[in-house]
């Protein structure tokens, strides 16, 4: 069986250790050598470039997330061993380990780091397509005349060059499509090194629980136990028609999935589909004053982001979460496609007040969907709010302002609420 | 109960209250139509809870009665049953089911009880009066258009129909608007009509009154309260709630002072801004117009997928100016002139136009431009 040395890239026919430099680091598969769509996933990358910015840091352990009552969004592998997990309310995760220094997220030191990964990832292949600041799909195929070595070695050459010249480390998933990648990467963090090849898809995911889809969560997962899926294999029992007639496009997706296909591309400019932001209280809240002070926020958050992309959105979403975790969405699209926080903000809080009093709430989201280039939004006024024109004024002449004197240098009276 | 009826007059009864049916119900009985029989008539009722109808058309009542039963269901067999075709519904009251009956086709429905109908509450009108079929079929065909269907501004999904002033003297005026343009529509005010309050009648209801309207000699009950507005015809009786909101005030988004006067044929206008928009790409296609002496250039510039052009012989006396419309919009009020020329009153390229027939401002249109 092709072997592979992780440690000194030396490629072999069998063995546990590598017969030139004896490391154990070695990964062996039927093939190994054939694979080309890989997934490479950072381990608690925001940790990690923390602890290697402060090296004090490194043998304590660390939780990046925000507020009292905001999610742990990293936990690094030492609190990982307490029991704290991503997405864990951070009191748990304090009760879980009281001794963790918790750090606020600071994205602009990750999305650096980030940057010099995708750098070395570009290197190999041109089809890298990143899905968060520390994720990527990297599609190999055709490339193994070009480095002279096949994928395999490329991607531990890759994990290795991370963890030698930026001192973080990372897991890789080698498959023959990014589902199967993207499992794969996950099976042996940290450093892990997995890969599922054709033969044994079938087999591999038989027992496997559906909640390991990347797409189906909570909502969906409870869906499909009422079905009484919980496997693959539950899955595989089902005809593709009456998958899609209980669960639409996902059933398709289902169908497809169960039997380990996913014809999805990995394309290095997936288009941007929508773009939102979300802000977890405190504290349960349903004062509409602090409430409509984070729709602002949100909006503003969102139309900056969409400004610096050049896109305006048709659709407007409102999310809101209650404090039992049921979610309420609601979306209204527009005549003429907005990027204006104003824009955002107005209709975001007319739905908020359709929606009547159905707090307190946990969390509150604001989003834009349904993307057109700038030049093709905000075009007419409102004959009804004469005052827009000058409101969207103000907004051009404050962003120019901002844009001189940072971010801080104008806001509005409501962004303090 | 047991009535004989023409086919030709149930399918008419019976079409109208399907349309009034919610497709999808969650309360079993509004699927439903209520036929009551006694007399030499029967009626039948459907409701949304937000509209009622009831139609009445004459019929051999064998014995009185009432139940309700598939508001679809029924319109479908009397729409597939042959021309002039006698129809018997026959309701025993136990079983449970309505037989229908023509020739030699048999069918039988499913009812629920008539006592768990819900019967619109009746309720005082503070104004009656009556009109002629085709006004009111101007006031709203005209306006209808522009109604709005953003659920956030609730209050724009209907048109106003209230009583205003034009040149000193009161008229009826129907005004929609969805923000982008707006329909005012005028007509001389009925007797009887000065005291109406103001309402906004919901989108739906205004479809739903369309066919009351086809024709011309019919004179039209109107009824008007604070929550309610009744429209009836002597076989045909409409109720609906109104909006409960506030209109928003129209009168000073109407512009004053526009000075640059176009004058075009309306029908070679529309045919011309179809034409030019047919290489936009996008989904608000934008034409652009540009006003030169008695002379209308309408151009569309689309990046990705071509350019068009166009030239117009139409009036015009002012300053060069160029404007730029959503072709839809322009299409839809220039569809509206249907005798003389429609006369665009412009002011800059960034202000609402105004459009209306000729000189005659019972019916002007406003329309937001856009960029270009």
């Amino acid at each position: 069986m092709p072997a592979l040395c992780r440690s000194c890239l030396h490629d072999f026919a069998e063995g546990a250790r590598c017969p030139d430099c004896g490391s154990p680091r070695v990964v062996s598969h039927p093939e190994l050598f054939s694979l080309s769509i890989a997934h490479m996933d950072c381990d608690a990358f925001y940790a990690s470039v923390e602890k290697r910015e402060d090296p004090s840091l490194a043998s304590k352990p660390l939780i990046i997330g925000g507020g009292r009552r905001g999610v742990v969004s990293t936990a690094c592998y030492i609190a990982r061993i307490r029991g704290v997990r991503s997405a864990m309310p951070m009191f748990q995760a304090l009760k879980l380990c009281p001794d963790a220094v918790v750090l606020p997220p600071r994205m602009k030191p990750y999305a650096e780091v980030s940057k010099q990964i995708r750098a070395m990832m570009d290197e190999l292949t041109p089809d890298v397509e990143p899905l968060s600041l520390d994720e990527a799909f990297m599609d190999l195929s055709g490339t193994a005349r070009l480095h002279g070595r096949p994928p395999a070695v490329m991607l531990a050459r890759l994990v290795r060059r991370m963890k030698d010249e930026l001192g973080l480390t990372g897991s890789i998933g080698l498959s023959h499509n990014k589902f199967l990648a993207k499992i794969a990467s996950d099976l042996d963090k940290p450093m892990g090194f997995s890969v599922i090849g054709e033969a044994e898809t079938a087999s591999f995911l038989h027992d496997k629980p559906v909640r390991m889809i990347w797409g189906v969560g909570q909502a969906m997962q409870a869906q499909l136990e009422k079905a009484g899926i919980h496997r693959f294999s539950d899955l595989l029992r089902w005809e593709k028609a009456d998958l899609h007639a209980r669960f639409g496009s996902m059933g398709d997706r289902l169908w497809h999935l169960a039997r380990g296909e996913d014809h999805r591309r990995v394309s290095a400019n997936a288009p941007v589909k929508s773009i939102s932001n979300e802000t977890t209280f405190h504290e349960d809240t349903s004062d509409p004053d602090l409430l409509d002070g984070h729709i602002w926020r949100l909006a503003e958050n969102v139309s900056d982001r969409a400004k610096a992309r050049g896109l305006a959105g048709r659709v407007v979403t409102l999310k809101l979460k209650r404090a039992n975790h049921t979610q309420l969405t609601r979306r209204q699209s527009l005549r003429d496609a907005t990027q204006l926080a104003d824009s955002i903000y107005r209709t975001a809080r007319a739905l908020f007040d359709a929606i009547g009093q159905q707090g307190p709430y946990r969390l509150i989201g604001v989003g834009i969907s349904e993307l057109i280039p700038e030049d093709q939004a905000d075009r007419s006024a409102d004959l009804l709010d004469p005052q827009a024109a000058r409101r969207s004024g103000a907004e051009r002449a404050s962003d120019a302002i901002r844009a001189r004197f940072g971010p801080e240098a104008i806001v509005k009276g409501r962004a303090l609420r | 109960m047991k009535i004989s009826i023409e086919r030709g007059a149930l399918l008419k009864a019976v079409s109208q209250a399907q349309s009034v049916v919610e497709r999808r119900n969650t309360i079993p009985i509004l699927a439903n139509v209520l036929i009551e029989a006694e007399g030499s008539d029967v009626h039948f009722r459907a409701t949304d809870l937000d509209i009622e109808v009831v139609d009445r058309a004459p019929a051999q009542v064998e014995r009185a009665g009432a139940t309700t039963v598939s508001a679809v269901t029924l319109h479908e067999i009397v729409r597939k049953l042959p021309d002039g075709a006698l129809v018997t519904l026959t309701d025993d009251g136990a079983s449970g089911r309505l037989s229908v009956e023509a020739g030699r086709s048999h069918f039988n429905l499913a009812t629920l009880p008539k006592e768990d109908f819900p019967v619109m509450a009746s309720s005082e009108y503070s104004s009656n009066f009556s009109a002629p079929a085709p006004v009111l079929r101007r006031l709203f065909d005209k306006s209808k258009f522009a109604i709005s269907t953003e659920e956030t501004r609730y209050y724009l999904n209907g048109v106003y129909m209230h009583v205003s002033e034009s040149d000193g003297g009161k008229v009826l005026r129907c005004v929609a608007t969805d923000g982008h343009r707006l329909a005012r529509i005028d007509a001389d005010l009925p007797n009887g009509a000065a005291d109406m309050p103001g309402v906004i009648v919901p989108r739906k209801t205004v479809g739903e009154l369309r066919k009351l309207l086809d024709d011309d000699d019919t004179q039209i009950a109107v009824s008007v309260s604070e929550t309610k507005v009744r429209f009836a015809t002597p076989d045909i009786t409409l109720t609906s709630k109104v909006i409960d909101g506030t209109f928003p005030d129209y009168t000073r988004v109407i512009p004053q002072g526009n000075t640059r006067r176009l004058e075009v044929d309306a029908a070679e206008f529309a045919k011309a801004v179809d034409r030019v928009a047919t290489v936009s790409s996008e989904r608000s296609r934008a034409v652009k117009l540009t006003l030169e002496e008695d002379k209308l250039t309408l151009s569309v510039n689309a990046p990705d997928s071509g350019a068009a052009e166009e030239e117009l012989a139409v009036a015009y006396g002012d300053e060069r100016l160029e404007i730029g419309f959503n072709a839809k919009y322009l299409l839809e009020i220039a569809s509206q002139v249907d005798r003389e020329n429609a006369v665009f009153l412009f002011n800059s390229s960034g202000d609402p136009t105004l459009m209306r027939e000729g000189n005659d401002t019972s019916a002007v249109y406003v329309v937001m431009p856009m960029r270009v």
